[in-house]
């Protein structure tokens, strides 16, 4: 023992190693009552060094080129040996992350977490969420299969919609006049390279902001306002071992239904991986039937709600414009809340309700962005996107008439109220 | 360090100008490796124009072609399908093709220069897309009184059979014919107009 101990101590005075381990570990205090809701920001760092590594393996035989990136694909999945493993981990990694990265958000919104002083935290949140939708987007045309091809070619027309100087934008980022070897490329270079270094620094950002005004928690209660003699809150636990030792049963659990689609449905059922990306890009033939993969479609849903042209304006841009506003909008969340209160426990029936109608648009949005457009469908995104919008435009009315309940000065343990 | 004799305002001017020259540089900087991303010198060479031969293009149907990497439609339209055409003038955006979508020799009722020959660019002009080609005039979940168009899966835009865009759907202007020529009865050159000289 002695012999580690000075090798820490001369570690210590070259490099702050214990002073980091206590700032975020062992003397990190959080709150005490952290319920289920609290997994899933350890769980979307699992995910993604799980998709780093991953996709570091993938490199060594994926060839990023038009008229080999779909048989190197090809050849991982039945050549290569635990190649299949390694890229259905990949790809059921990637729609994880949505997954847990959607509830991480949900938790947010629950009990408040992007409220004063948590606003950056909020913003660092936002933008790695951005990275993320960008990293899953180049990534989706690497196995250059139909819906790779179609998918890449709907979202960089996005950009064709701006007017003036659209048509020059998407030629400027495919790089040619259509979607191509030469997109392939970069496409690969940014998902391999760029955004994943983008989301390392932004994911660092994200918890040194969180670890600069500590934890929120379910009764959205400032911990710090509470402090024993020696300064630490009362309400407050070391994260080391209480809550490393908590996540590992998160990860524990999380890796059972990881592990179930990876090994009986690594397709999702086509919601994963999609069927028409079985069949190689041609650039001549649109499937039947597009669509993106899912954790996209609410935003695709609202996009394809707007066929309605407003003065000038065309619905091609206008989609656009919904589109981009609905991830935007996001962003302001901080600004828009005026309650008083953090935690959704003591906030009144129109918030609660609001949220309610929120989540039930999403998910009526994400099923339709997956359907064929029909008149029907089209009516139902339209009222989804109207109710989504609402959802955040109203905020800054009904959260302040909202009527709230006394917030306790400390933390409830068993659900509070 | 000491503030004795230090004239701050030339240190500050100092400190200023050489910011502003140092971004100005880290600006230009970025100039090559943007650039880098606009289509290359081959990319920019390869797009020679294609031919395609249509002698044995039935009437009805439609045969596909790639030029610069996009898909162009030849589609010979029966009498009953060039019959239709002007019945859908109402429910068109833009029935009398004043957008720039199509060459001067093509902007007539029929959009092509054999009032039975379509030539068409199959990128829906709303974000991509190659719309399907559905041809029979039978009532359709889009399209209760359809007359034979062309329908994109992905957003629902509609094309009439001369690639005319219908009003209430996300495309906003008609589907682009591109500049081409017949060689001979039977041959089409797509990539270089009437109006333009040999290849």
């Amino acid at each position: 023992m002695g012999m580690l101990v000075s090798l820490r101590d001369w570690i210590d005075a070259r490099f702050p190693l214990t002073s980091m381990w206590e700032e975020h570990l062992s003397k990190y205090y959080a709150p005490k009552n952290f319920n289920f809701w609290y997994f899933f920001g350890s769980l979307a760092l699992l995910v993604l060094v799980i998709q780093i590594i991953t996709g570091i393996f993938l490199t060594m035989n994926y060839k990023p080129d038009a008229s080999q990136a779909f048989a190197s694909v090809e050849y991982i999945m039945r050549d290569v040996e635990w190649g299949w493993l390694i890229r259905y981990m990949h790809s059921t990694g990637a729609s994880a992350f949505f997954i847990v990265v959607y509830l991480h958000m949900f938790r947010g919104m629950l009990y408040g977490s992007y409220k004063g002083p948590r606003e950056l935290i909020w913003l660092f949140g936002m933008m790695i969420y951005l990275a993320l939708m960008a990293e899953a987007f180049f990534g989706y045309l690497l196995p250059w299969g139909q819906m790779s091809f179609w998918g890449a070619q709907v979202i960089v027309s996005l950009f064709g919609a701006i007017p003036g100087i659209g048509d020059s934008l998407s030629l400027w980022i495919r790089g040619d006049y259509v979607i191509s070897d030469v997109t392939l490329n970069r496409f690969f270079a940014l998902h391999v390279i760029a955004v994943p270094l983008v989301l390392l620094v932004l994911v660092v950002m994200h918890i040194l902001a969180l670890h600069e005004v500590g934890s929120n928690n379910p009764d959205g209660v400032e911990i710090k306002k509470n402090k024993d003699e020696n300064g630490i809150p009362k309400d407050g636990i070391p994260f080391h071992p209480y809550y490393t030792v908590k996540d590992i049963v998160g990860v524990v659990v999380f890796l059972m239904f990881f592990s179930f689609v990876l090994f009986f449905v690594p397709e999702g059922g086509g919601y994963f991986l999609e069927a028409p990306n079985f069949e190689p890009a041609d650039p001549l033939k649109t499937p039947a039937h597009i669509a993106p993969v899912w954790y996209f479609t609410p935003y695709y849903a609202m996009l394809r709600a707007i066929t309605f042209d407003i003065g000038p304006l065309s619905s091609k841009f206008l989609g656009v414009i919904v589109m981009g506003a609905a991830v935007v909008i996001l962003f302001f969340l901080p600004w828009l809340d005026r309650s008083l209160v953090k935690s959704i426990r003591y906030r009144g029936p129109v918030f609660k309700t609001m949220l309610a109608l929120f989540v039930l648009a999403f998910a009526v949005l994400g099923y339709l962005g997956t359907q064929a457009p029909t008149d029907t469908k089209t009516m139902l995104a339209q009222v989804g996107t109207a109710v989504y919008f609402a959802f955040f435009l109203l905020m800054p009315i009904y959260t302040k008439i909202d009527p709230t309940k006394p917030v306790p000065d400390r933390v409830t343990m068993g659900g509070g109220h | 360090m000491s503030g004795d004799g230090v004239d701050t305002s030339k240190r500050r001017f100092l400190i200023a100008a050489t910011t502003v020259v140092g971004g100005v540089g880290a600006v230009y900087t970025a100039v090559p490796f943007l650039a880098s991303w606009l289509p290359s010198e081959r990319a920019k060479a390869a797009g020679a124009p294609v031919e395609a031969d249509i002698s044995k293009l039935e009437a009805g149907q439609m045969i596909r072609v790639q030029w610069r990497g996009k898909p162009v439609w030849m589609v010979r339209r029966t009498e009953e399908m060039l019959a239709a055409l002007p019945t859908l003038d109402d429910r068109l955006r833009d029935p009398e093709s004043l957008e720039p979508q199509q060459p001067s020799y093509c902007q007539n009722e029929v959009r092509s220069i054999k009032p039975e020959i379509l030539v068409l660019v199959g990128i829906c002009t709303h974000l991509g897309c190659s719309p399907g080609f559905v041809p029979e005039a039978l009532p359709q979940p889009y399209d209760a009184d359809w007359k034979g168009g062309f329908f994109c899966p992905c957003h629902g835009s509609k094309f009439d059979l001369a690639g005319r865009v219908f009003k209430g759907v996300p495309a906003p202007i008609n589907l682009e014919v591109p500049p081409h020529k017949y060689v001979s009865d039977t041959l089409v050159l797509v990539g270089v107009g009437e109006d333009e000289g040999a290849a």
